[in-house]
Protein backbone atom coordinates (compact mmCIF):
# COMPACT_ATOMS: atom_id res chain seq x y z
CA UNK A 1 0.00 0.00 0.00
CA UNK A 2 1.40 3.43 -1.06
CA UNK A 3 2.19 5.05 1.66
CA UNK A 4 3.00 9.34 2.29
CA UNK A 5 6.03 10.45 3.96
CA UNK A 6 4.51 12.97 5.83
CA UNK A 7 6.09 16.94 5.77
CA UNK A 8 4.69 18.35 9.46
CA UNK A 9 5.46 15.90 12.23
CA UNK A 10 3.60 17.26 15.24
CA UNK A 11 5.04 14.78 18.27
CA UNK A 12 2.65 16.23 20.81
CA UNK A 13 0.29 13.87 21.58
CA UNK A 14 0.60 12.72 24.86
CA UNK A 15 1.20 8.87 25.71
CA UNK A 16 2.64 8.24 22.16
CA UNK A 17 6.24 8.61 21.49
CA UNK A 18 6.96 9.17 18.36
CA UNK A 19 5.27 5.96 16.94
CA UNK A 20 2.12 5.68 15.45
CA UNK A 21 -1.71 5.99 16.88
CA UNK A 22 -2.79 2.52 15.72
CA UNK A 23 -2.02 0.29 13.19
CA UNK A 24 -3.92 -2.35 11.57
CA UNK A 25 -1.93 -5.58 9.48
CA UNK A 26 -4.59 -7.34 7.37
CA UNK A 27 -7.54 -7.05 9.22
CA UNK A 28 -11.08 -8.35 8.44
CA UNK A 29 -14.42 -8.87 10.03
CA UNK A 30 -16.64 -11.61 9.61
CA UNK A 31 -20.07 -11.44 10.48
CA UNK A 32 -22.53 -14.82 9.19
CA UNK A 33 -19.90 -16.91 7.61
CA UNK A 34 -19.25 -13.37 4.99
CA UNK A 35 -16.64 -11.36 5.24
CA UNK A 36 -17.56 -7.29 5.75
CA UNK A 37 -13.87 -6.19 5.24
CA UNK A 38 -10.96 -8.43 4.43
CA UNK A 39 -7.11 -7.71 4.49
CA UNK A 40 -7.29 -3.87 5.24
CA UNK A 41 -4.44 -2.11 6.31
CA UNK A 42 -4.47 0.94 8.18
CA UNK A 43 -2.22 3.10 9.59
CA UNK A 44 -2.82 6.70 11.27
CA UNK A 45 0.06 8.94 12.91
CA UNK A 46 -0.68 11.75 15.27
CA UNK A 47 -0.76 15.25 13.01
CA UNK A 48 -2.37 12.90 10.13
CA UNK A 49 -5.69 13.00 8.30
CA UNK A 50 -6.61 9.57 6.69
CA UNK A 51 -10.06 9.40 4.93
CA UNK A 52 -11.98 5.93 4.16
CA UNK A 53 -14.30 6.86 1.11
CA UNK A 54 -16.26 3.84 -0.66
CA UNK A 55 -19.59 3.00 -1.45
CA UNK A 56 -22.17 2.19 0.94
CA UNK A 57 -21.78 -1.36 2.59
CA UNK A 58 -17.98 -1.15 1.55
CA UNK A 59 -16.83 -1.67 5.38
CA UNK A 60 -16.22 1.68 6.25
CA UNK A 61 -18.13 2.11 9.35
CA UNK A 62 -17.12 -1.78 9.91
CA UNK A 63 -13.46 -0.38 9.78
CA UNK A 64 -14.09 2.36 12.14
CA UNK A 65 -15.63 0.21 14.79
CA UNK A 66 -12.46 -1.79 14.45
CA UNK A 67 -10.22 0.89 14.92
CA UNK A 68 -12.71 2.34 17.79
CA UNK A 69 -11.98 -1.17 19.50
CA UNK A 70 -16.36 -1.39 19.10
CA UNK A 71 -15.49 -5.06 17.23
CA UNK A 72 -12.96 -7.34 17.45
CA UNK A 73 -11.36 -8.37 13.91
CA UNK A 74 -11.61 -11.88 13.37
CA UNK A 75 -8.69 -11.57 11.42
CA UNK A 76 -5.27 -9.72 11.34
CA UNK A 77 -3.66 -7.88 13.83
CA UNK A 78 -4.13 -4.35 15.60
CA UNK A 79 -1.39 -2.21 17.45
CA UNK A 80 -2.66 0.73 19.62
CA UNK A 81 -0.23 3.27 21.42
CA UNK A 82 -0.55 3.10 25.22
CA UNK A 83 -2.78 4.84 26.47
CA UNK A 84 -4.05 5.77 23.32
CA UNK A 85 -7.56 8.71 24.51
CA UNK A 86 -10.02 7.94 21.28
CA UNK A 87 -12.27 11.05 20.70
CA UNK A 88 -15.43 9.75 18.21
CA UNK A 89 -18.15 12.29 16.30
CA UNK A 90 -20.49 9.88 15.20
CA UNK A 91 -23.26 10.82 12.55
CA UNK A 92 -25.82 10.95 15.00
CA UNK A 93 -27.20 10.15 18.25
CA UNK A 94 -30.83 8.47 18.62
CA UNK A 95 -31.61 10.36 22.08
CA UNK A 96 -35.42 10.37 22.64
CA UNK A 97 -37.07 13.41 23.10
CA UNK A 98 -38.41 12.42 26.73
CA UNK A 99 -35.00 12.91 28.16
CA UNK A 100 -33.90 16.62 28.47
CA UNK A 101 -30.51 17.10 26.98
CA UNK A 102 -28.84 20.17 26.10
CA UNK A 103 -25.52 20.75 24.40
CA UNK A 104 -23.58 21.52 27.93
CA UNK A 105 -24.75 17.99 29.02
CA UNK A 106 -23.43 16.35 26.06
CA UNK A 107 -19.85 18.22 26.47
CA UNK A 108 -19.71 15.98 30.06
CA UNK A 109 -21.49 12.57 28.92
CA UNK A 110 -18.49 10.89 29.71
CA UNK A 111 -16.16 12.63 32.36
CA UNK A 112 -16.58 16.40 33.86
CA UNK A 113 -15.32 19.23 32.64
CA UNK A 114 -14.80 22.46 33.70
CA UNK A 115 -17.42 25.77 32.33
CA UNK A 116 -15.21 27.64 30.91
CA UNK A 117 -13.64 25.22 29.19
CA UNK A 118 -16.93 24.52 28.08
CA UNK A 119 -17.99 27.52 26.77
CA UNK A 120 -14.31 27.91 25.06
CA UNK A 121 -14.51 24.75 23.38
CA UNK A 122 -18.55 25.23 22.20
CA UNK A 123 -17.14 29.31 20.85
CA UNK A 124 -14.41 27.38 18.87
CA UNK A 125 -16.39 24.71 17.15
CA UNK A 126 -18.84 27.98 16.38
CA UNK A 127 -21.70 26.82 18.15
CA UNK A 128 -21.48 28.84 21.91
CA UNK A 129 -24.99 30.07 21.41
CA UNK A 130 -26.38 26.75 21.45
CA UNK A 131 -24.72 25.99 24.83
CA UNK A 132 -28.08 25.15 26.45
CA UNK A 133 -30.18 24.43 23.61
CA UNK A 134 -31.78 20.75 24.00
CA UNK A 135 -29.14 18.06 21.52
CA UNK A 136 -32.64 16.97 19.80
CA UNK A 137 -33.45 20.20 18.61
CA UNK A 138 -29.79 20.82 16.26
CA UNK A 139 -29.67 20.63 12.96
CA UNK A 140 -27.32 17.80 11.12
CA UNK A 141 -24.27 20.79 10.83
CA UNK A 142 -24.84 22.11 14.60
CA UNK A 143 -24.94 18.61 16.23
CA UNK A 144 -21.69 17.67 14.09
CA UNK A 145 -20.29 21.10 15.66
CA UNK A 146 -21.10 20.17 18.94
CA UNK A 147 -19.35 17.05 18.90
CA UNK A 148 -16.55 18.32 17.79
CA UNK A 149 -16.51 20.76 20.43
CA UNK A 150 -16.57 18.00 22.56
CA UNK A 151 -13.41 16.53 20.83
CA UNK A 152 -11.83 19.72 21.45
CA UNK A 153 -12.21 19.69 25.17
CA UNK A 154 -11.80 16.26 25.29
CA UNK A 155 -8.03 16.41 23.27
CA UNK A 156 -8.19 12.84 22.15
CA UNK A 157 -4.95 11.55 20.67
CA UNK A 158 -7.08 9.70 17.87
CA UNK A 159 -10.18 11.57 16.60
CA UNK A 160 -13.00 9.35 14.30
CA UNK A 161 -14.97 11.51 12.31
CA UNK A 162 -18.41 9.91 10.80
CA UNK A 163 -19.40 11.24 8.06
CA UNK A 164 -19.28 14.41 9.25
CA UNK A 165 -21.01 16.94 6.30
CA UNK A 166 -23.64 14.41 5.47
CA UNK A 167 -27.13 16.41 5.65
CA UNK A 168 -25.32 19.75 5.81
CA UNK A 169 -25.19 22.37 3.02
CA UNK A 170 -22.11 23.40 0.24
CA UNK A 171 -20.89 26.12 2.62
CA UNK A 172 -21.47 24.33 5.67
CA UNK A 173 -19.63 21.35 4.27
CA UNK A 174 -16.41 23.77 3.43
CA UNK A 175 -16.57 25.13 6.74
CA UNK A 176 -17.05 21.75 8.63
CA UNK A 177 -13.77 20.69 6.76
CA UNK A 178 -11.68 23.53 8.24
CA UNK A 179 -12.96 22.66 11.41
CA UNK A 180 -11.68 19.48 11.27
CA UNK A 181 -8.32 20.72 9.97
CA UNK A 182 -7.72 23.57 12.66
CA UNK A 183 -8.41 20.57 15.04
CA UNK A 184 -5.88 18.41 14.00
CA UNK A 185 -3.74 21.38 13.75
CA UNK A 186 -4.37 22.68 17.24
CA UNK A 187 -4.13 19.44 19.01
CA UNK A 188 -1.97 17.37 16.87
CA UNK A 189 -4.00 14.14 16.78
CA UNK A 190 -4.70 11.54 14.20
CA UNK A 191 -8.15 11.65 12.26
CA UNK A 192 -9.64 9.17 10.74
CA UNK A 193 -12.13 10.75 8.46
CA UNK A 194 -15.71 8.40 7.35
CA UNK A 195 -17.09 9.60 3.96
CA UNK A 196 -18.98 7.97 0.98
CA UNK A 197 -19.15 11.69 0.14
CA UNK A 198 -16.88 11.21 -3.36
CA UNK A 199 -17.94 14.65 -4.26
CA UNK A 200 -15.14 15.92 -1.42
CA UNK A 201 -12.08 14.94 -0.14
CA UNK A 202 -10.25 17.56 1.70
CA UNK A 203 -6.82 18.45 0.46
CA UNK A 204 -5.85 18.14 4.10
CA UNK A 205 -5.86 14.17 3.38
CA UNK A 206 -3.08 13.09 3.89
CA UNK A 207 -3.96 9.50 2.52
CA UNK A 208 -7.20 8.08 1.07
CA UNK A 209 -8.06 4.59 1.49
CA UNK A 210 -10.50 3.38 -0.96
CA UNK A 211 -12.82 0.49 0.37
CA UNK A 212 -15.26 -1.91 -1.00
CA UNK A 213 -14.77 -4.72 1.53
CA UNK A 214 -11.17 -4.81 0.69
CA UNK A 215 -8.38 -1.54 0.33
CA UNK A 216 -9.03 -1.07 -3.59
CA UNK A 217 -6.51 1.56 -3.91
CA UNK A 218 -4.58 3.96 -1.21
CA UNK A 219 -2.59 6.96 -1.25
CA UNK A 220 -2.95 10.93 -1.32
CA UNK A 221 -6.11 12.07 -3.54
CA UNK A 222 -4.85 12.59 -6.71
CA UNK A 223 -3.06 9.51 -6.75
CA UNK A 224 -6.35 7.16 -5.65
CA UNK A 225 -8.40 9.21 -8.18
CA UNK A 226 -5.83 8.16 -10.70
CA UNK A 227 -5.97 4.88 -10.02
CA UNK A 228 -7.33 2.32 -12.64
CA UNK A 229 -9.46 0.32 -8.83
CA UNK A 230 -10.77 3.88 -8.11
CA UNK A 231 -12.15 4.19 -11.42
CA UNK A 232 -13.61 0.77 -11.72
CA UNK A 233 -15.27 1.27 -8.69
CA UNK A 234 -16.95 4.35 -9.16
CA UNK A 235 -16.81 4.85 -12.73
CA UNK A 236 -15.20 7.18 -14.84
CA UNK A 237 -17.89 9.70 -13.85
CA UNK A 238 -16.73 9.81 -10.01
CA UNK A 239 -13.02 11.22 -11.16
CA UNK A 240 -14.94 14.17 -12.38
CA UNK A 241 -16.93 14.46 -8.49
CA UNK A 242 -13.68 13.85 -6.51
CA UNK A 243 -12.84 17.24 -6.23
CA UNK A 244 -10.01 18.31 -3.83
CA UNK A 245 -11.04 21.18 -1.63
CA UNK A 246 -7.84 23.22 -1.82
CA UNK A 247 -6.42 26.32 -1.50
CA UNK A 248 -3.85 28.25 -3.41
CA UNK A 249 -1.02 27.20 -2.10
CA UNK A 250 2.20 24.97 -3.27
CA UNK A 251 3.60 24.40 0.15
CA UNK A 252 3.28 23.19 3.74
CA UNK A 253 4.49 24.58 6.92
CA UNK A 254 6.81 22.69 9.56
CA UNK A 255 5.91 23.10 12.90
CA UNK A 256 8.38 26.05 13.10
CA UNK A 257 7.12 27.65 10.12
CA UNK A 258 9.29 26.59 7.57
CA UNK A 259 8.13 26.26 4.07
CA UNK A 260 8.41 22.48 2.81
CA UNK A 261 7.33 22.50 -0.47
CA UNK A 262 5.23 19.87 -1.47
CA UNK A 263 6.65 18.03 -4.13
CA UNK A 264 9.04 16.38 -0.98
CA UNK A 265 6.09 15.00 0.37
CA UNK A 266 3.66 13.45 -3.14
CA UNK A 267 5.31 12.29 -5.55
CA UNK A 268 2.46 11.17 -6.64
CA UNK A 269 0.94 14.53 -7.24
CA UNK A 270 3.49 15.24 -9.98
CA UNK A 271 1.41 12.67 -12.84
CA UNK A 272 -1.31 15.59 -12.30
CA UNK A 273 0.24 18.73 -12.70
CA UNK A 274 -1.54 21.48 -10.41
CA UNK A 275 -2.50 18.83 -7.85
CA UNK A 276 -0.52 20.62 -5.35
CA UNK A 277 -2.05 19.85 -1.64
CA UNK A 278 -1.94 22.54 0.94
CA UNK A 279 -1.35 22.40 4.26
CA UNK A 280 -2.11 25.13 6.89
CA UNK A 281 -0.60 25.38 10.33
CA UNK A 282 -1.47 28.22 12.75
CA UNK A 283 0.38 30.67 11.14
CA UNK A 284 -2.14 30.84 8.48
CA UNK A 285 -4.87 32.79 9.56
CA UNK A 286 -7.49 32.47 7.65
CA UNK A 287 -10.83 33.78 8.29
CA UNK A 288 -12.80 30.92 8.66
CA UNK A 289 -16.42 32.14 8.63
CA UNK A 290 -18.07 30.06 11.29
CA UNK A 291 -20.78 29.05 8.90
CA UNK A 292 -18.37 28.76 5.31
CA UNK A 293 -20.02 31.78 4.25
CA UNK A 294 -17.15 33.20 3.26
CA UNK A 295 -16.40 30.95 0.88
CA UNK A 296 -17.42 30.31 -2.33
CA UNK A 297 -17.10 27.39 -5.36
CA UNK A 298 -13.31 28.89 -6.73
CA UNK A 299 -12.24 26.80 -3.23
CA UNK A 300 -13.09 23.60 -5.37
CA UNK A 301 -10.90 21.67 -7.75
CA UNK A 302 -11.28 18.82 -9.95
CA UNK A 303 -8.61 16.33 -9.67
CA UNK A 304 -8.43 16.22 -13.43
CA UNK A 305 -8.21 19.47 -15.08
CA UNK A 306 -9.57 18.11 -18.35
CA UNK A 307 -12.75 17.29 -16.48
CA UNK A 308 -15.64 19.71 -16.34
CA UNK A 309 -16.16 21.75 -12.90
CA UNK A 310 -19.21 20.83 -11.98
CA UNK A 311 -17.64 19.47 -8.34
CA UNK A 312 -20.50 19.70 -6.47
CA UNK B 1 -57.53 8.30 62.86
CA UNK B 2 -55.10 6.99 60.75
CA UNK B 3 -54.55 3.57 61.46
CA UNK B 4 -51.18 1.60 61.38
CA UNK B 5 -51.69 -0.74 58.81
CA UNK B 6 -52.07 2.66 56.03
CA UNK B 7 -49.13 4.10 57.76
CA UNK B 8 -47.29 1.26 56.73
CA UNK B 9 -49.24 1.02 53.46
CA UNK B 10 -48.58 4.72 52.90
CA UNK B 11 -44.63 4.56 53.87
CA UNK B 12 -44.39 1.24 52.02
CA UNK B 13 -46.06 3.11 48.94
CA UNK B 14 -43.38 6.20 48.90
CA UNK B 15 -40.16 3.83 49.42
CA UNK B 16 -41.09 2.04 46.40
CA UNK B 17 -42.24 5.39 44.42
CA UNK B 18 -38.85 6.98 45.49
CA UNK B 19 -36.67 4.00 43.73
CA UNK B 20 -39.33 3.17 41.10
CA UNK B 21 -38.82 6.77 39.32
CA UNK B 22 -35.60 7.20 38.77
CA UNK B 23 -35.25 4.13 37.46
CA UNK B 24 -38.71 4.79 35.44
CA UNK B 25 -36.57 7.78 33.55
CA UNK B 26 -33.93 5.19 32.26
CA UNK B 27 -36.41 2.97 31.34
CA UNK B 28 -38.67 5.96 29.01
CA UNK B 29 -35.16 7.27 27.49
CA UNK B 30 -33.81 3.75 26.69
CA UNK B 31 -37.41 3.22 25.76
CA UNK B 32 -37.79 -0.03 27.38
CA UNK B 33 -41.36 -0.08 28.78
CA UNK B 34 -41.82 -3.33 27.37
CA UNK B 35 -38.75 -4.75 28.50
CA UNK B 36 -39.98 -3.68 31.95
CA UNK B 37 -43.24 -5.20 31.46
CA UNK B 38 -41.71 -8.50 30.44
CA UNK B 39 -39.46 -8.71 33.45
CA UNK B 40 -42.32 -7.70 35.45
CA UNK B 41 -44.48 -10.69 34.01
CA UNK B 42 -41.94 -13.01 34.74
CA UNK B 43 -42.88 -12.05 38.44
CA UNK B 44 -45.29 -14.55 39.30
CA UNK B 45 -42.90 -17.12 37.52
CA UNK B 46 -40.84 -16.26 40.43
CA UNK B 47 -43.05 -16.16 42.92
CA UNK B 48 -44.24 -19.44 42.21
CA UNK B 49 -40.53 -20.56 41.91
CA UNK B 50 -39.78 -19.36 45.24
CA UNK B 51 -42.79 -21.52 47.08
CA UNK B 52 -41.38 -24.17 44.90
CA UNK B 53 -37.83 -23.96 46.21
CA UNK B 54 -39.21 -22.80 50.08
CA UNK B 55 -36.98 -19.53 49.52
CA UNK B 56 -38.33 -16.05 50.27
CA UNK B 57 -40.47 -14.45 47.19
CA UNK B 58 -38.81 -11.64 46.70
CA UNK B 59 -35.39 -12.97 45.83
CA UNK B 60 -37.31 -15.62 43.78
CA UNK B 61 -38.71 -12.83 42.31
CA UNK B 62 -35.58 -11.19 41.54
CA UNK B 63 -33.44 -13.89 40.43
CA UNK B 64 -36.35 -15.24 38.02
CA UNK B 65 -36.49 -11.33 36.84
CA UNK B 66 -32.56 -11.47 35.75
CA UNK B 67 -33.10 -15.02 34.02
CA UNK B 68 -35.63 -13.55 32.08
CA UNK B 69 -33.81 -10.76 30.94
CA UNK B 70 -30.78 -12.72 30.68
CA UNK B 71 -32.61 -14.64 28.36
CA UNK B 72 -33.96 -11.97 26.36
CA UNK B 73 -30.43 -10.87 25.67
CA UNK B 74 -29.56 -13.85 24.66
CA UNK B 75 -32.07 -14.21 22.02
CA UNK B 76 -31.65 -10.58 20.70
CA UNK B 77 -28.12 -11.25 20.66
CA UNK B 78 -29.35 -14.13 18.53
CA UNK B 79 -30.74 -12.69 15.94
CA UNK B 80 -33.76 -14.09 13.63
CA UNK B 81 -36.60 -11.93 15.71
CA UNK B 82 -37.26 -8.78 15.99
CA UNK B 83 -37.11 -7.20 19.41
CA UNK B 84 -40.55 -6.48 20.44
CA UNK B 85 -41.60 -10.17 19.08
CA UNK B 86 -39.42 -11.83 21.57
CA UNK B 87 -40.64 -9.59 24.26
CA UNK B 88 -44.13 -10.01 23.67
CA UNK B 89 -42.81 -13.94 23.55
CA UNK B 90 -41.18 -14.08 26.58
CA UNK B 91 -43.76 -11.42 28.18
CA UNK B 92 -46.86 -13.65 28.05
CA UNK B 93 -45.31 -16.89 28.14
CA UNK B 94 -43.69 -16.00 31.71
CA UNK B 95 -46.85 -15.04 32.50
CA UNK B 96 -48.84 -18.10 31.17
CA UNK B 97 -45.97 -20.91 32.60
CA UNK B 98 -46.61 -18.61 36.17
CA UNK B 99 -50.56 -19.00 36.12
CA UNK B 100 -49.93 -22.49 35.33
CA UNK B 101 -46.98 -23.26 38.05
CA UNK B 102 -49.19 -21.71 40.26
CA UNK B 103 -51.91 -23.78 39.28
CA UNK B 104 -50.60 -26.86 40.02
CA UNK B 105 -50.24 -25.79 43.79
CA UNK B 106 -53.81 -26.22 44.74
CA UNK B 107 -52.85 -27.29 48.27
CA UNK B 108 -51.44 -23.85 49.00
CA UNK B 109 -52.85 -21.24 49.99
CA UNK B 110 -52.00 -18.66 47.37
CA UNK B 111 -53.74 -15.28 46.85
CA UNK B 112 -53.30 -14.91 43.02
CA UNK B 113 -55.58 -11.52 43.03
CA UNK B 114 -52.49 -10.20 45.38
CA UNK B 115 -49.59 -11.31 42.89
CA UNK B 116 -51.74 -9.71 39.81
CA UNK B 117 -52.70 -6.27 41.56
CA UNK B 118 -50.60 -6.24 44.76
CA UNK B 119 -51.72 -5.77 48.43
CA UNK B 120 -49.98 -2.60 50.05
CA UNK B 121 -52.61 -2.72 52.61
CA UNK B 122 -51.15 -6.02 53.95
CA UNK B 123 -47.72 -4.77 54.20
CA UNK B 124 -45.86 -5.40 57.27
CA UNK B 125 -43.15 -3.80 59.32
CA UNK B 126 -40.53 -6.73 57.47
CA UNK B 127 -42.02 -5.53 54.09
CA UNK B 128 -40.86 -2.23 55.34
CA UNK B 129 -37.63 -2.81 55.86
CA UNK B 130 -37.26 -5.23 52.90
CA UNK B 131 -38.36 -1.71 51.03
CA UNK B 132 -36.34 0.94 52.10
CA UNK B 133 -33.42 -1.17 52.70
CA UNK B 134 -33.40 -2.61 49.44
CA UNK B 135 -34.53 0.67 47.68
CA UNK B 136 -31.70 2.57 49.35
CA UNK B 137 -29.23 0.01 48.01
CA UNK B 138 -30.88 0.36 44.74
CA UNK B 139 -30.33 4.22 44.42
CA UNK B 140 -27.27 4.37 45.64
CA UNK B 141 -26.07 1.79 43.21
CA UNK B 142 -28.27 3.75 40.50
CA UNK B 143 -26.31 7.06 41.82
CA UNK B 144 -22.61 5.59 41.17
CA UNK B 145 -23.53 4.35 37.57
CA UNK B 146 -25.88 7.42 36.98
CA UNK B 147 -22.99 8.96 34.62
CA UNK B 148 -21.69 6.36 32.60
CA UNK B 149 -25.61 4.98 32.55
CA UNK B 150 -26.50 7.95 31.34
CA UNK B 151 -24.34 7.80 28.28
CA UNK B 152 -24.62 4.45 27.97
CA UNK B 153 -28.42 5.86 27.07
CA UNK B 154 -27.42 8.70 24.90
CA UNK B 155 -24.67 7.20 22.82
CA UNK B 156 -23.23 3.67 23.87
CA UNK B 157 -20.87 3.36 20.82
CA UNK B 158 -19.47 6.99 21.98
CA UNK B 159 -19.04 5.73 25.59
CA UNK B 160 -17.77 2.75 24.35
CA UNK B 161 -15.00 4.35 22.42
CA UNK B 162 -13.72 6.45 24.98
CA UNK B 163 -13.33 3.74 27.26
CA UNK B 164 -16.82 3.67 29.45
CA UNK B 165 -18.30 -0.29 29.31
CA UNK B 166 -21.98 0.11 28.27
CA UNK B 167 -23.02 -3.70 28.08
CA UNK B 168 -21.83 -3.66 31.76
CA UNK B 169 -24.02 -0.38 32.30
CA UNK B 170 -26.69 -2.24 31.01
CA UNK B 171 -26.64 -5.23 33.21
CA UNK B 172 -26.55 -3.46 36.46
CA UNK B 173 -29.51 -1.56 34.92
CA UNK B 174 -31.50 -4.85 34.59
CA UNK B 175 -30.37 -6.11 38.19
CA UNK B 176 -31.90 -2.69 39.55
CA UNK B 177 -35.05 -3.14 37.32
CA UNK B 178 -35.49 -6.75 38.91
CA UNK B 179 -34.45 -5.42 42.23
CA UNK B 180 -37.66 -3.22 41.90
CA UNK B 181 -39.69 -5.76 40.48
CA UNK B 182 -39.35 -7.54 43.30
CA UNK B 183 -39.63 -4.74 45.61
CA UNK B 184 -42.50 -3.14 43.91
CA UNK B 185 -44.68 -6.37 43.60
CA UNK B 186 -46.26 -6.02 46.84
CA UNK B 187 -47.49 -2.75 46.39
CA UNK B 188 -49.12 -2.73 43.09
CA UNK B 189 -48.85 -6.39 41.90
CA UNK B 190 -46.75 -7.23 38.22
CA UNK B 191 -49.14 -6.71 36.17
CA UNK B 192 -48.87 -2.99 36.86
CA UNK B 193 -45.43 -2.22 38.12
CA UNK B 194 -44.25 -1.18 34.70
CA UNK B 195 -46.91 1.91 34.95
CA UNK B 196 -45.72 3.04 38.53
CA UNK B 197 -41.76 3.23 36.56
CA UNK B 198 -43.02 5.13 33.60
CA UNK B 199 -45.90 7.33 34.47
CA UNK B 200 -44.47 9.54 36.71
CA UNK B 201 -41.44 9.75 34.31
CA UNK B 202 -44.00 10.66 31.42
CA UNK B 203 -45.54 12.79 33.59
CA UNK B 204 -42.01 15.04 35.25
CA UNK B 205 -40.28 15.65 31.74
CA UNK B 206 -42.41 18.45 30.45
CA UNK B 207 -41.29 20.19 33.76
CA UNK B 208 -37.90 18.89 33.60
CA UNK B 209 -34.20 20.55 32.33
CA UNK B 210 -31.57 18.91 33.30
CA UNK B 211 -31.92 13.96 33.49
CA UNK B 212 -31.50 14.52 37.13
CA UNK B 213 -34.86 17.33 37.75
CA UNK B 214 -36.15 15.05 35.84
CA UNK B 215 -35.73 12.10 37.89
CA UNK B 216 -36.58 13.43 41.20
CA UNK B 217 -39.73 15.57 39.99
CA UNK B 218 -40.33 11.89 38.98
CA UNK B 219 -39.91 10.53 42.57
CA UNK B 220 -42.10 13.41 43.36
CA UNK B 221 -45.21 12.65 41.27
CA UNK B 222 -44.89 8.73 42.15
CA UNK B 223 -44.82 9.50 45.96
CA UNK B 224 -47.57 12.07 45.08
CA UNK B 225 -49.69 9.48 43.60
CA UNK B 226 -49.22 6.83 45.85
CA UNK B 227 -50.34 9.03 48.66
CA UNK B 228 -53.32 10.03 46.79
CA UNK B 229 -53.93 6.62 45.52
CA UNK B 230 -54.12 5.55 48.75
CA UNK B 231 -56.26 7.83 50.33
CA UNK B 232 -58.57 7.54 47.79
CA UNK B 233 -59.07 3.94 47.65
CA UNK B 234 -59.36 4.14 51.48
CA UNK B 235 -62.17 6.82 51.45
CA UNK B 236 -63.96 5.08 48.18
CA UNK B 237 -63.20 0.86 49.03
CA UNK B 238 -61.21 0.66 45.86
CA UNK B 239 -58.42 -1.69 45.33
CA UNK B 240 -55.43 0.21 46.41
CA UNK B 241 -52.69 -0.73 43.50
CA UNK B 242 -54.39 0.42 40.44
CA UNK B 243 -56.03 3.66 42.62
CA UNK B 244 -52.43 4.35 43.36
CA UNK B 245 -51.64 3.79 39.20
CA UNK B 246 -55.04 5.87 38.55
CA UNK B 247 -53.84 8.66 40.51
CA UNK B 248 -50.89 8.65 38.72
CA UNK B 249 -52.82 8.97 35.40
CA UNK B 250 -54.53 11.68 36.83
CA UNK B 251 -51.01 13.39 37.81
CA UNK B 252 -49.92 12.52 34.28
CA UNK B 253 -52.97 13.95 32.63
CA UNK B 254 -52.57 17.19 34.94
CA UNK B 255 -49.50 17.88 33.13
CA UNK B 256 -50.62 17.83 29.78
CA UNK B 257 -53.04 20.57 30.31
CA UNK B 258 -51.15 23.70 28.58
CA UNK B 259 -49.84 26.39 31.01
CA UNK B 260 -47.65 29.32 30.58
CA UNK B 261 -44.96 28.58 32.67
CA UNK B 262 -41.49 29.06 31.96
CA UNK B 263 -41.09 25.16 31.46
CA UNK B 264 -43.80 24.88 29.08
CA UNK B 265 -41.77 26.45 26.24
CA UNK B 266 -39.17 23.57 26.82
CA UNK B 267 -40.84 20.06 26.05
Amino acid sequence: MPRTARAVAPDTAPGTPGGVLFRATGIGVKRGGEWLVKGVDLTINPGEIVTLIGPNGSGKSTTAKVVLGLMRPDAGRIERAAALRVGYVPQRLAIDDTLPFTVRRLMTMTGPADDDAIVHALSRAGVGHLIDAAVQRLSGGEFQRALMARAILRRPDLLVLDEPVQGVDFAGEVALYELIRDIRDELGCGILLISHDLHFVMAETDRVLCLNHHVCCAGTPQSVAADPEYRRLFGPRAVEALAVYQHHHDHAHGPDGEVIPLASRDPAAHSHGDGAVCRLDHEHEHDHGHHGSGHDADDIHPIDPASATDGQ
Amino acid sequence: MVSDFILRAALAGIGVALVAAPLGCFVVWRRMAYFGDTMAHSALLGAAAAIAFDIDATLGVFIVSVLVALALLALERRGGLATDTLLGLLSHSALAVGLVVMGFMTGLRLDLFGYLFGDILAVGTNDLILIWGGGAVILAVLLRIWRPLLAATVAPDVAAAEGMNPARQRLIFMLLMAGVIAIAMKIVGILLITALLIIPAAAARRLAHTPESMAMIAAGIGALAVAGGLGAAVAADTPAGPTIVVAALVLFLIGLIPWHGKAADHG
